[in-house]
């Protein structure tokens, strides 16, 4: 089910998961991984590290985008169905002002626009992250469950074109690693 | 109570960063800015001058001339009184990033004694010409200007405004004298007392710049009223205080001046809060159009009527368009916050917005029919810039750049956006 799996491809395995003991040293290992040519992998720590992003070479995020279009999507439907509503559905004379009085539909024009960006804002990041997502193959790992608590974590999926069991482990290992192990589907 | 949010308590002086010690902390002695003084000096005497000068040539223009003078001695107030929320705000927050430019506003607010000076002219000459409240006949043949008399007539007016400068310059100087102090001796306690001080200084705060914007703003038509115009008048400071902070910030490291301390992120925090009150402004702005529009009251239409006709019309449009439009969505975007250049163009461009805002605020009671400049409003804007630069320049090389051993200054020199 994709709701309970991530959609990942198929295969025996999943990749190499490798412990880092210090936010420093997974930052480093990021921009030699980053540097070694991967793009299917990922970090995992208990708090944000800053420059992570950068130290992984992760592109911008696209959630600004959907956020915006979302936002300007309210604030189209808010002024449209009021001045559709006002003009033609059912015109009414309202204080002696005229059938399109665009002050007064603001309020809700200005609403919808804030929930629009908010609710793409949330549920785009939802969507962008796969979430929610009750299962992953690292969870197979029993020291992974530290990636909440005390531990810096690099995955590599087995995907990757770079990819390759002895090799990557050995990267890893040169990078610092306290400890890699390969991590079934 | 003990304090937990200061990790750093502890530190001493020698385990700040070590890029505290390889920067000019201070303005070099031979730095061209240090004769900021003088040249703003030398400005203002040129600029208010002339305007006394060509403004008291002949009666006619002396409205012209008082209108101008107040135009420009708001615009540079809205800048101090911005850079002294600023400052009560940081202390009130706790906030970490904010150290490095907490300077910059402390010497804004600096000018506020000096300021004063700019408002004396106008309380000792040309309150007839601006305020028609002040004239005994008209209030005695205005029954609504005879009821307001108990709160609007001279001697009282007179009051408030000494109180509200009192205040200002009492909050001003005071917590630049504790950060000054803390300079010399990294002593924490002050960092606890100027919290301590904040939360009664914002409420002093806002009841001064409410009162104050009804004062000199609102009671230049006093038939008209609006509940929120203290608020309007704020928000507009607040995108002055932001789009000064910047442009100062990039001033300073473009003259090779806390290069290394000012990052981007710090521009980009500064960035984000100016499109936040370019946001404030115009929900402010429009809040008080709304209600007005809608309840269509006479007596409180009359302010919108008088600058929904004539060119005041081309005026208002340039202001929704210009003040919070186009900024808005050029703001918008991370990289724009981040790039120096397009932040100082959007912060140069919010400045001058922010100063047709009052203009547009105060003209059209001068002017009903029309925008109609005069030569007098530009030589009192500079003039008033020129005080402004003077006072700042003065208190710019008068302490270090930055609080040099304030507590959180090493997490400021940390810190990054998420």
């Amino acid at each position: 089910m994709a709701f309970l799996r991530p959609s990942l491809p198929p295969g025996e395995r999943f990749g190499a998961l490798a412990e880092f003991p210090t936010p420093a040293a997974l930052y480093q290992a990021c921009e030699r991984v980053r540097d070694a040519g991967y793009t299917r992998w990922d970090a995992h720590a208990p708090f944000p590290v800053h420059g992570l992003d950068r130290a992984m070479g992760l592109r911008a995020s696209r959630l600004p985008w959907i956020s915006l279009v979302m936002a300007l999507g309210g604030a189209a439907t808010g002024m449209g169905l009021q001045g559709w509503v006002s003009t033609v559905a059912y015109p009414l004379v309202i204080s002696g002002k005229p059938f399109f009085s665009w002050p007064a539909f603001v309020p809700v024009t200005f609403e919808l626009a804030v929930l629009g960006g908010a609710a793409g804002a949330v549920f785009g990041m939802l969507a962008l992250n796969q979430l929610p997502t009750l299962f992953h193959p690292l969870f197979g790992s029993a020291r992974f469950e530290r990636a909440t608590d005390d531990g810096f974590f690099i995955s590599v999926e087995s995907w990757d074109p770079k990819f390759d069991a002895d090799q990557t482990v050995e990267l890893l290992r040169r990078l610092g690693a306290t400890h890699v192990e390969l991590v079934a589907s | 109570m003990t304090d937990h949010s200061q990790p750093a308590h502890h530190a001493p002086a020698a385990a700040l960063p070590g890029v505290l010690k390889a920067s000019a902390l201070w303005l070099p002695l031979e730095h061209p800015w240090r004769r900021l003084p003088a040249i703003g000096l030398v400005v203002a005497a040129a600029g208010l001058g002339g305007g006394l000068a060509f403004g008291l040539a002949s009666p006619a223009s002396r409205p012209q001339l008082w209108h101008s003078w107040l135009v420009g001695a708001l615009f540079v107030l809205s800048i101090a009184l911005g850079g002294l929320f600023f400052v009560l705000v940081q202390h009130a927050t706790q906030a970490g990033w904010s150290v490095v430019v907490r300077r910059i506003a402390e010497n804004a607010m600096a000018t506020l004694p000096f300021l004063a000076l700019m408002f004396l002219p106008l309380v000792l000459w040309g309150m007839g010409d601006l305020f028609h409240w002040s004239h005994a006949d008209t209030v005695a043949a205005d029954p609504l200007l005879t009821h307001k008399q108990p709160y609007l007539n001279v001697p009282f007016f007179v009051i408030r405004t000494c109180l509200y400068f009192a205040i200002w310059s009492a909050l001003a100087l005071w917590f630049g004298r504790q950060s000054r102090l803390q300079d010399e001796t990294g002593d924490h306690e002050l960092t606890r007392r100027m919290r301590r001080a904040s939360a009664p200084g914002l409420v002093l705060f806002a009841l001064t710049v409410t009162f104050a914007s009804f004062d000199w703003l609102m009671s230049l038509s006093p038939h008209w009223y609006s509940t929120i115009f203290g608020v309007y008048f704020f928000s507009g400071s607040m995108v002055a205080i932001f789009a000064f902070l910047a442009l100062a910030a990039l001033a300073l490291r473009r003259a090779g001046l806390l290069v290394e301390l000012i990052s981007s992120e710090h521009m980009h925090d500064l960035g984000k809060l100016l499109f936040a009150f370019v946001a404030f402004w115009a929900y402010i702005g429009f809040s008080q159009f709304f209600l007005i529009w809608y309840s269509n009251l006479p007596e409180e239409t009359i302010f919108f009527a008088m600058r929904l006709n004539g060119s005041w019309r081309a005026a208002s449009i340039l202001l929704a368009l210009g003040h919070f439009i186009v900024p808005f969505f050029f703001l918008l975007p991370r990289t724009i916050k981040r790039n120096p250049t397009a932040l100082a163009l959007a912060a140069g461009w919010l400045l001058l917005m922010h100063l047709l805002d009052l203009h547009w605020l105060v003209m059209p009671n001068l002017h009903p029919d029309g925008l109609s400049p005069s030569l007098l409003d530009g030589t009192t804007l500079i003039g008033s810039v020129g005080v402004f630069l003077a006072a700042f320049g003065w208190s710019l090389q008068r302490q270090a750049l930055v609080p040099l051993r304030d507590p959180r200054l090493p997490e400021s020199l940390l810190f990054e956006n998420p």
